[in-house]
């Protein structure tokens, strides 16, 4: 296979779909809240470079403005996250994911 | 010289993201997170995507992280997660499964499926305008309305994050106000 002289963007997509994969098996195999929450922002920026491929591919800078918008609502989202981790660990010492089974019938 | 750059940034992005995922300890956790973030930024520059690049570095390294890395503090480092037993018999195999088949599907449809959908002509790059111009340009034109609720959310946001962090016992009215958020230790002991 010959290599172009810029790395197309199916090179960076195949790096974003990588991301989101192991940003996915994070979730699923980790228990504390704390790196489960982190590998959900790993999945966002993965879908962010997405977005700014295509928008690169597309010519169209509408991707990167919604790249824009993903920022904050992320930040929004890591604040009302955070903020219900800290309350549920200040119930319960050193809580788990596998702990926080209240809402189970 | 751009696969240089693309090479460089998928190691410090891979490299990340499996520490993220393998740290036993949350800190370093949070600290492949920032190279993950960095890396990301780095493919932005190589994308044109100057603004991006620098709001990425600046929200995401210099806020997010740091907000991790204070909760982090905040609750003790003491992972009570032990890393190597599984509670659940065969989650870490599924998982792994589950992580390759989505990784293969996603790659198939990037390798033999095709762009789809028109080119657009109304935010169409405009190679002699500088990145922020436009993107400032758009933001304040097209997306105007999306960028004002942009603002209500986060207001509803900081609002939420006040409500959830405020503690709200007797016991522990007659602390120094300047101590929002007391050591879960003295939690515990209430």
């Amino acid at each position: 296979m010959i290599l172009a002289a810029a790395p197309g963007p199916e090179w960076y997509l195949t790096l974003s779909a990588l991301l989101f994969a192991i940003g996915t098996v994070g979730v699923l195999i980790r228990r504390n809240p704390l790196v489960m929450f982190m590998c959900v922002e790993l999945m966002l920026n993965a879908v962010n470079l997405t977005f700014v491929t295509l928008a690169r591919q597309l010519d169209d800078l509408g991707g990167q403005v919604a790249v824009f918008f993903v920022l904050v609502v992320a930040a929004a989202e890591v604040v009302v996250g955070l903020g219900i981790i800290v309350s549920i660990f200040r119930r319960r010492q050193g809580a788990t994911a596998d702990d926080l089974s209240l809402l189970k019938g | 010289m751009e696969w240089f750059v693309f090479v460089a940034g998928a190691i410090i992005c891979l490299a990340g993201a499996i520490g993220v995922v393998t740290s036993e300890n949350p800190v370093h956790s949070a600290l492949s997170l920032v190279g993950t973030l960095f890396g990301i930024a780095v493919l932005f520059i190589a994308q044109d995507a100057e603004f991006l690049a620098a709001v990425q570095i600046i929200v995401y390294a210099g806020a997010i992280v740091v907000l991790f890395l204070f909760v982090i503090m905040l609750l003790g480092v003491d992972s009570s997660e032990d890393i190597r037993v599984e509670p659940l018999s065969g989650q870490r195999t599924w998982a792994g499964v589950a992580g390759v088949l989505l990784a293969g599907g996603l790659v198939c449809v990037v390798w033999f499926g095709q762009t789809t959908g028109a080119r657009s002509t109304a935010a169409r790059n405009d190679p002699n305008l500088p990145n922020v111009t436009q993107i400032g340009r758009l933001i304040f034109t097209d997306y105007l309305w999306a960028f004002e609720i942009t603002s209500v959310l986060l207001v509803i946001a900081v609002v939420g994050a006040v409500t959830l962090a405020r503690h709200r016992h007797e016991a522990l009215v007659d602390e120094p106000p300047a101590d929002e958020i007391p050591a879960p230790a003295e939690e515990v002991a209430s």
